[in-house]
């Protein structure tokens, strides 16, 4: 029990944020319409893909005889790119059939 | 001053992904939004590689290795993105979370790896930091195979698999993984540290095939998002392994935001959530009640024609069929064929009409039809008692009655759009065969009710043309 408070205040400042970005989670998309839902899902899928920067971090740090954590961390940022460039890149297909239909 | 320089980017990019969500509930600002969070994301990245200081103030090695694996990353996202279609989105949107949370478990992976090779020091490898890799690595590989099957099942690759006592068992799974995963955190300088992290990583990817097997039909939309938010809680594990604050507040949003969708998602359907995940929804079909079968009649292309033709009013409640047919283009052409004959032409979208919520929406803004048209359906079914034909494309199971009749029907309880109150129900199918989440639409035998069937695209070019010819 003592090494989870002393665990919670170590990390106080990710606890903070952890609150506070899950409370503006559910407001932001609270207000999204059902039109949206697709995009919107395709979009945060995409944003998800931040944990390409963790895998960036992994290889970076990677001794260059590590072939084990090269080989894991090219495939880590391999994936992560796919998964930010593509949701990116449909998300924005989906919405330009929108705007197309914004224009009279 | 380079640390600065990052950190002040990460907290832009923190901004972005926030503001980028907020435009998104905006249909004028949305592909903005997008795009912001998209600039964000690629300077972000971009920092991270050039500027990012390892705790011993050194930067990062290996970028060919990096630029490698962005360069074939970004071509064969946007490769795939350009090239799926329309209908396909949905699968599209899976495989790439499932590729989010491959990613993620690999981050774990390695830091497990690292922790291990410097013999797990205590002051690295705290119970928290333990909670977090182990979170990691099965929040991922959940993330990972049960979008692959979510994506199997969507482009008809994977059938619904349920046996007896799935859920025991996928409880027993989940179960073991997470007790495995604090036994040895228990005790990290055992021997077999390694080989049972490696069986933690193996109940995960299992736990997350037999999770999403049994769910089929309707449900799929719920099970895509709930995935959606777990691979952005993975990704926050990562975010907190490195202390860094963008990949973890970006990974909370996406969790967060991923988890109201998913409710919002059952709200429409009426579900709980706990409903979804326990009760198998098509898995079984026993429970499908087949009692109101008997004769269906069919009208003729140009006895509907004349039927629409002459209608004041005329709604049409387009489904999967007409994603799958690619009918969006000329579902308008009738649109505007009508219209000049002085028929008052709208649309009836439920919110989990196709595959995914909004999935109509977007197929028919992809075909130029207008926003104003589409009604949601609280207003639509406020619509059909002053409609006089009700065009069925394709949609089954929103329009099945046994949702409000039939309690033992799977789909019970989930508000359907009330077709029946109009005057004339026209059904456009391939066959008699039942919906995505097999059930027998007892709608389909009603007196009102009139069938035309064959391929959406077909059957609407041959309405058209009839529509010209009267």
């Amino acid at each position: 029990m003592e090494s989870i408070f002393h665990w919670i205040s170590a990390n106080e400042q990710m606890v903070y944020i952890l609150i506070l970005v899950i409370f503006l989670g559910f407001i932001v998309i609270s207000r999204v319409p059902t039109v949206l839902h697709t995009p919107l899902m395709s979009h945060a899928n995409a944003i998800s893909g931040v944990v390409i920067m963790g895998a960036i971090i992994v290889m970076g740090r990677a001794a260059a005889d590590n072939y084990i954590a090269l080989i894991l961390g090219f495939l880590a940022v391999l994936l992560g790119t796919i998964n930010v460039v593509g949701g990116f890149v449909v998300t924005d297909r989906m919405l330009e059939m929108f705007k197309k239909k914004k224009a009279p | 001053m380079g640390v600065s320089i990052l950190a002040l980017i990460y907290i832009i990019a923190a901004v972005t992904f926030i503001m980028g969500l907020k435009m998104m509930s905006n249909p004028a600002t949305a592909r903005k939004g997008n795009m912001v969070a998209g600039v964000g994301m690629v300077t972000a990245i971009l920092g991270t590689i050039f500027l990012y200081r390892n705790p011993d103030g050194s930067l990062l090695q290996n970028h060919i290795w990096i630029f490698g694996a962005i360069a074939v990353g970004t071509l064969i996202g946007i490769f795939a993105a350009k090239k799926v279609k329309m209908t396909a989105m949905p699968e599209m949107v899976s495989l790439f979370n499932g590729l989010g949370g491959a990613s993620a478990t690999l981050i774990s992976v390695i830091e497990f790896n690292h922790l291990a090779d410097l013999g797990f020091p205590a002051d690295a490898s705290s119970v928290g930091t333990m909670a977090i890799i182990f979170a990691g690595v099965i929040l991922g590989n959940i993330t990972f195979s049960g979008s692959l099957i979510a994506w199997g099942k969507l482009s008809g690759k994977v059938k619904d698999f349920a046996f007896k006592g799935q859920h025991i068992i996928n409880m027993i799974l989940f179960g073991a993984a997470i007790a495995l995963s604090i036994f040895i955190t228990a005790d990290l300088q055992a021997s077999a540290t390694v080989i049972l992290f490696y069986i933690v990583f193996l109940l995960a990817l299992i736990y997350g095939i037999f999770f999403v097997l049994p769910i089929g039909g309707a449900d799929m939309p719920v099970v895509i998002s709930l995935l959606n938010s777990l691979s952005g809680l993975s990704a926050a594990c990562g975010g907190f392994l490195y202390d860094n604050k963008v990949v973890f507040t970006g990974g909370i949003l996406v969790g967060a935001a991923g988890t109201i969708l998913t409710v919002l998602m059952c709200k429409a359907m009426n579900r709980s959530l706990v409903n979804v995940l326990i009760g198998s929804f098509g898995g079984g079909g026993k429970l499908a009640a087949t009692g109101e079968q008997g004769q269906h009649k069919e009208i003729s292309l140009n006895d509907a024609a004349v039927v629409m033709s002459y209608a004041n009013k005329v709604l049409i409640v387009p489904g999967y069929g007409l994603a799958v047919a690619q009918a969006q283009h000329t579902c308008h052409e009738l649109e505007k064929l009508l219209e000049i004959k002085g028929v008052q032409v709208k649309y009836a979208i439920h919110p989990v009409a196709g595959r995914m919520p909004g999935h109509m929406n977007v197929l028919l803004a992809e075909a130029d039809v207008s926003y104003d048209k589409l009604l949601e359906m609280e207003e639509a079914n406020d619509e059909f008692t002053t409609t006089d034909v009700v065009l069925i494309l394709g949609a089954n199971d929103v329009v099945n009655p046994a949702a409000k009749t039939d309690p033992g029907s799977p789909i019970y309880g989930m508000p359907i759009l009330d077709v029946e109150l109009a005057k004339n129900v026209v059904v456009n199918k391939r066959s008699m065969k039942p919906g995505y989440a097999g059930i027998e639409n007892g709608l389909f035998y009603r007196p009102k009710t009139s069938m035309l069937f064959g391929d959406a695209k077909k059957v609407l070019q041959d309405l058209c043309g009839e529509i010209k010819n009267l």
